[in-house]
This record gives structure tokens, C-alpha cells and sequence, in this order.
């Protein structure tokens, strides 16, 4: 682990993010998205409730938080996967609430899901053909006509090989995803996103279930993203990684920004070791819990 | 045993009416269960208001029978949108309960009484060939050869059917390997997925739904070209034998459909001439000779049972499609 850990501290980050005091709904610079007061509760759940809460451009911010803080929620909720009871955000400045999630993805803002949906009775290629936005030939008369979409489809599907070639798929190409092990159809997933050349894209858990070397390419893709001038957002539990590659880190638990700032800076945050990262390893959980009471006194 | 005759009616089925009509059915059910993944349990009620569109526009209203025919094809397309907006938001399977209801609805509008005046209740539609018959552009005489062998008018019926089946087939080849086809393929493996990838997931499953009904009533006219109409004909289990037909070709496939409602209807017809025969020359003594006509009904249900568990993928299917069962 030495070594790798050593190549984890080469990792160049982005500062000066942030206007003023670092503390939760702290302003950003340069924001492209932004949150007020979204709230949805899901019976007598209150599954998210922030604030207020923007993510800085062109850098790649982490979502932390315990399980059920709402992470995925949020995210269904800004890529229109979910409705919220209340609340406005913004993507470049544009207002985006109740915008179904069709139309969101046509903005430039793609995202990814926890549990990998590729389409498994759809070959590689296809997938990744899929992925591209502004097709003629996905209109029902001019699809009839080939000779009217051909020459961009050929554009589609080249441009499609030099992801996989990147993504290290190209020689499946003719497979169907179904094929793919889970760790390739992770990246089958990033890659299709990437198909639209997105301004923002949304990672849920992308290193869930994925084995150390996968995750260490991985890893160099997201970066990539970053470098080639796309603002990243992901949801991630490791918090290895997340000090790792994350620029920004915010932290949710019951649905609120609990923290948020720098990864070296959020890890020290008492609030985040209370909620997250834990404060009682050294206790028995059954105490922590409050079910079981405690044996010593 | 008349084996001569046996066959003979055999392969008269190869061409029939039924058949062709079985065929687009299928076709039309394909887009819709095959490539979009919509669970359309109501292909029946498709068949029937292009049928009954087709006879009512002529009879009623005195369409010339072109007209009429599109009438049917209109009157699918009202049925699939108003079957469409409220279920297709909703998963898969509201989508079966609410078409199978949707085409018992129907048949029953079709048979009550209410409505004899139009729709002929019971008794169906009948006489009303005189504008289809005048635009025969064939003379009076006989044609073809064999079993194959057919008045004029019963030669215009074929020929009409096998252009529309030959046009559908090509229709529906050239959409399913156009993107707009890798868009429903994609709907039909994950439609979030696909809603994610900034495709309008509602308007694509729509569109299927149209699409596949319209062809699935031009299959209802066709079957109501060279007869009657009649709403015992459009009952669930005709839901369930176009099924049968199309998982038989294979779901997924632009011919399986053709294929399957061939061998349906092929199987159908010898079953049924040679069980009778079975049972009058002694060899099936167990049963009556009325009794082995219906147990052909059996049969076909055994054999989808065995085809779906064997042969998931049908005839034509990608046999890769077998190794990853979601």
C-alpha cells in the first residue's frame, strides 16, 4: 500500500474555491450549480433539507455522508430523476427545478447510477451510441432514411471507439454489456456519459464493488475529466479516495450540510467525525447505539 | 387416412388470410413487446378497431374501402395514445393490465346491444366487400396452382396482403436498425437509463406504441378483408395466440414474427385435419373426433409453455440472449 499511497499525495488540487468563511452554503467563486431550500421527505422522512449549497466549476467535488444522509437523493432531485416538496436550484445559472431529467441531460449535465445500468442486450458500441446527444436518425421519419443520419452515426460511432480505446473497451465492442464484468460496466457507464460531452457529470458511488486496480483507473479518469475542463460531482464512501482526488468535499447527514470545505480541511471537522467518520471507534457499537447498555458501569 | 387432403389444407394455411393477419399482428407486437419492452396483453383490441373501423367506416358511412382501411389505421392510433398517457409513465406491468382491460372494454362495446345499429352486436359485420371487390385489378378467372389455387377474388386479398405484410416488414427492418431503434432497444433493457442519456423516454414508448398498433390494425383489416367481422374473434385468447406466434419466431427479431404466425397457423391446420383423422381411422381411440379438434388448443399450450422455457429467445432470437437472463 506504501506505493500507492505515496502516487495518492501526487494528485494536484484546486484551492481558493470559496468566498469568505468556510462553513456550510459557504459561496463559491465560480459556481455552476446552486441549491436553496430544497426539501423532500418521503412520509415522515425528511430524506433531504438544504439550505443553501453550491458547487464550485470545473473541479471535482465529493458527496459524503452516512448512509440514508440523503446523497443519492440529492442527486435524483438535480438530475430530475425526483421531485422535491420545495426548493430552487440553478445549473448555470439557468433554473432548473421540475425540469424532467430528459431535458437536464440535454443541458449538458449526465450523470451516473449506484447500481450500473448498462443495457445489457445492447453491444458495447451500441451503449456508447447511445450516450450521443443531437441524433438525427433518433427521430422516427428522418430513421427510416438512412442516408440522412448514416454519415453522423459513423461520426458518433468513431468518436465513440476513442472512448472505449481510453476506457480500455474497444476490443469488446461487439459483445452486449450483459457480458461485462461489473467493474467494466462501470466504466462502460462513465464512458457512455461522456458520449455527450458533458459540462457537469454526476458519479453515484462509481467505485462501488469495483477491485483495487480497477479503482486506481478509475480514479485517473475522473481526474481526467477535471482536466479536460468538466465539472465532476460524486457520491463516495471511501474516504481514502475521496481526500484523494475531491477539490471540495461536502458532507450531508439527515439530509442537511452538516460541512463542507477542503478534504484535509472537512476530515478535522468535529461535526463530520461525529456524523460520519465516527467519533466511538473504540467503543462497543451496542453502547454507541444506546440498545445495549454498557457493561462497565 | 387422406394424407393428400391433410396436406393439401395444410399448405392452403400457408398463404391464408389468418395468416398474413397473424403475421402483422405479431410484427406490430414485436415493436411493441420485443424492441420496446411494452407489455401490450391487449394486441386483440388493436386488431379489432382497425377491423371493425374498417366495416363500420364502409357500412355506416359509406367510405370507399381505402378509406375505410385508414379509418382503422386513425382509430388505432386514438387507441394507443389513450391507452398510452396514462400507464406508459408507469412500470411495465400496469401497462398489461391496463391494455388487457382496454381490449375487453372494447369487445364488449363491440357485442352489446346498445350499439347494434352500428356495430352488428353478436351477429358481427358482414356485406361489405362491394367497394373492395370493384377495385379488383383482376379479371374473373382462377389463379395459382396446387393448393395454392384461388378465384379473383380471393387472389386480390393475397396480393393486397402480401404487399402490406412486405411493406411492414421493411418498415419495421429499417426503423428497428436506425438509431431511432437502438433508442427503444435501450428503453426496453432500462428506461432510466436511457432518460439519463437525454432521450424523451415518454415520447419514444409512445411512439412505439403507436407504430406497433397501427400495424397490428392493418393486420385486423386484413383479416377482415376477404370475411366477416366478429367480436368473438377478438376475445383475449386471439391476444394469446399472436403472442404465441411471436415468441415462437423470437420477440426480438424483424422475421420471427412472419415466421412464427407461419408455423402457428401451418401447425394450426394440420393439427386440426389430422387429429380428426387420427381418431376416425382407430389410432386415438380415447377420444372423440370433435373432442381431438379442440385438443389441438392443448397442444399450442403446451407448446408455448415448452418454448418459453426452452427457447426463450424463439426461432430467430440471438442465441447469445440466453446467456443473460436478467
Amino acid at each position: 500500500m506504501s506505493s500507492s499511497s505515496q502516487k495518492l499525495q501526487s494528485v494536484e488540487k484546486t484551492t481558493g474555491l470559496h468566498v469568505g468563511e468556510i462553513e456550510p452554503g459557504v459561496k463559491k467563486v465560480d459556481p455552476i450549480i446552486t441549491i436553496d431550500k430544497v426539501h423532500r421527505q418521503f412520509g415522515g422522512l425528511t430524506a433531504v433539507d438544504v439550505d443553501h449549497l453550491e458547487i464550485p466549476r470545473g473541479v471535482i467535488t465529493a458527496l459524503i455522508g452516512p448512509n440514508g444522509a440523503g446523497k443519492t437523493t440529492l442527486f435524483n432531485l438535480l438530475t430530475g430523476f425526483d421531485k422535491p416538496d420545495t426548493g430552487e436550484w440553478t445549473f448555470d445559472g439557468d433554473n432548473i427545478a421540475g425540469v424532467p431529467a430528459y431535458k437536464l441531460a440535454q443541458k449538458g449535465q449526465v450523470r451516473t447510477f449506484q447500481l450500473t445500468k448498462a443495457l445489457g442486450l445492447l453491444t458495447v458500441l451500441e451503449n456508447m451510441k447511445l450516450g450521443a446527444k443531437h441524433q438525427t436518425g433518433e427521430r422516427f421519419l428522418s430513421s427510416l432514411f438512412p442516408f440522412i443520419w448514416k454519415k453522423q452515426d459513423d461520426e458518433i460511432a468513431e468518436k465513440a471507439m476513442g472512448l472505449l480505446k481510453k476506457f480500455k473497451l474497444d476490443a469488446k465492442k461487439d459483445d452486449f454489456a450483459a457480458s461485462l464484468s461489473g467493474g467494466q460496466r462501470k466504466l462502460l457507464e462513465m464512458a457512455r456519459a461522456l458520449m455527450s460531452d458533458p459540462e457537469l457529470v454526476m458519479l453515484d458511488e462509481p467505485m462501488a464493488g469495483v477491485n483495487p486496480a480497477l479503482t486506481q483507473s478509475l480514479l485517473d479518469h475522473i481526474l481526467d475529466l477535471k482536466k479536460e475542463g468538466m465539472t465532476v460531482l460524486f457520491v463516495e464512501h471511501d474516504m481514502h479516495m475521496v481526500s484523494h482526488i475531491a477539490d471540495w468535499v461536502v458532507v450531508l447527514a439527515e439530509g442537511r450540510v452538516v460541512a463542507e470545505g477542503p478534504p484535509d480541511v472537512v476530515m478535522k471537522n468535529p461535526a463530520v467525525i461525529d456524523a460520519y467518520l465516527g467519533s466511538h471507534q473504540d467503543v462497543d457499537l451496542g453502547a454507541v447505539t444506546g440498545r445495549i447498555p454498557k457493561v462497565s458501569e | 387416412m387422406d394424407w393428400g387432403s391433410i396436406l393439401s389444407n395444410t399448405a392452403q394455411q400457408l398463404l391464408s388470410p389468418a395468416t398474413m393477419a397473424f403475421a402483422l399482428a405479431a410484427l406490430g407486437l414485436a415493436i411493441h413487446f420485443g424492441f420496446a419492452g411494452l407489455l401490450n396483453m391487449g394486441i386483440a383490441g388493436f386488431m379489432a378497431v382497425g377491423a371493425y373501423g374498417y366495416a363500420i367506416s364502409i357500412l355506416t358511412f359509406g367510405f370507399p374501402w381505402w378509406a375505410a382501411a385508414l379509418v382503422g389505421i386513425f382509430a388505432s392510433v386514438i387507441l394507443a395514445i389513450i391507452m398510452g398517457i396514462p400507464t406508459l409513465r408507469l412500470r411495465g406491468d400496469y401497462l398489461a393490465i391496463v391494455t388487457i382491460a382496454g381490449a375487453e372494454i372494447l369487445r364488449l362495446l363491440f357485442l352489446t346491444t346498445a350499439n347494434q345499429e352500428i356495430t352488428g352486436s353478436a351477429d358481427g359485420l358482414f356485406g361489405y366487400h362491394a367497394s373492395f371487390r370493384a377495385a379488383n385489378p383482376f379479371p374473373e378467372g382462377t389463379y395459382g396452382f396446387g393448393p395454392w389455387t384461388y378465384n379473383e377474388v380471393e387472389f386480390w386479398v393475397l396480393i393486397l396482403g402480401l404487399i402490406l405484410l412486405g411493406l411492414a416488414v421493411l418498415f419495421v427492418w429499417r426503423l428497428i436498425n436506425s438509431p431511432w431503434g437502438r433508442v427503444i432497444k435501450g428503453i426496453r433493457e432500462d428506461e432510466d437509463a436511457v432518460r439519463a442519456l437525454g432521450k424523451n423516454v415518454f415520447s419514444y414508448k409512445m411512439q412505439a406504441l403507436i407504430i406497433g398498433g397501427v400495424i397490428a390494425a392493418i393486420g385486423g383489416i386484413v383479416y377482415a378483408l376477404p370475411s366477416a367481422v366478429n367480436p368473438n374473434v377478438y376475445v383475449t385468447s386471439l391476444t394469446f395466440f399472436v403472442w404465441t406466434a411471436l415468441l415462437l419466431g423470437g420477440a426480438a427479431t424483424v422475421f420471427g414474427p412472419l415466421l412464427g404466425a407461419i408455423i402457428f397457423w401451418v401447425l394450426q391446420a394440420f393439427l386440426s385435419n389430422v387429429l380428426p383423422a387420427l381418431v376416425s381411422s382407430g389410432i386415438m381411440p380415447f377420444v372423440t373426433a370433435t373432442q381431438a379438434a379442440t385438443l389441438r388448443y392443448v397442444l399450442v399450450g403446451v407448446g408455448l409453455v415448452l418454448l418459453v422455457v426452452f427457447r426463450p429467445q424463439g426461432i430467430l432470437g440471438d442465441k447469445r440472449e440466453l446467456t443473460f437472463v436478467k
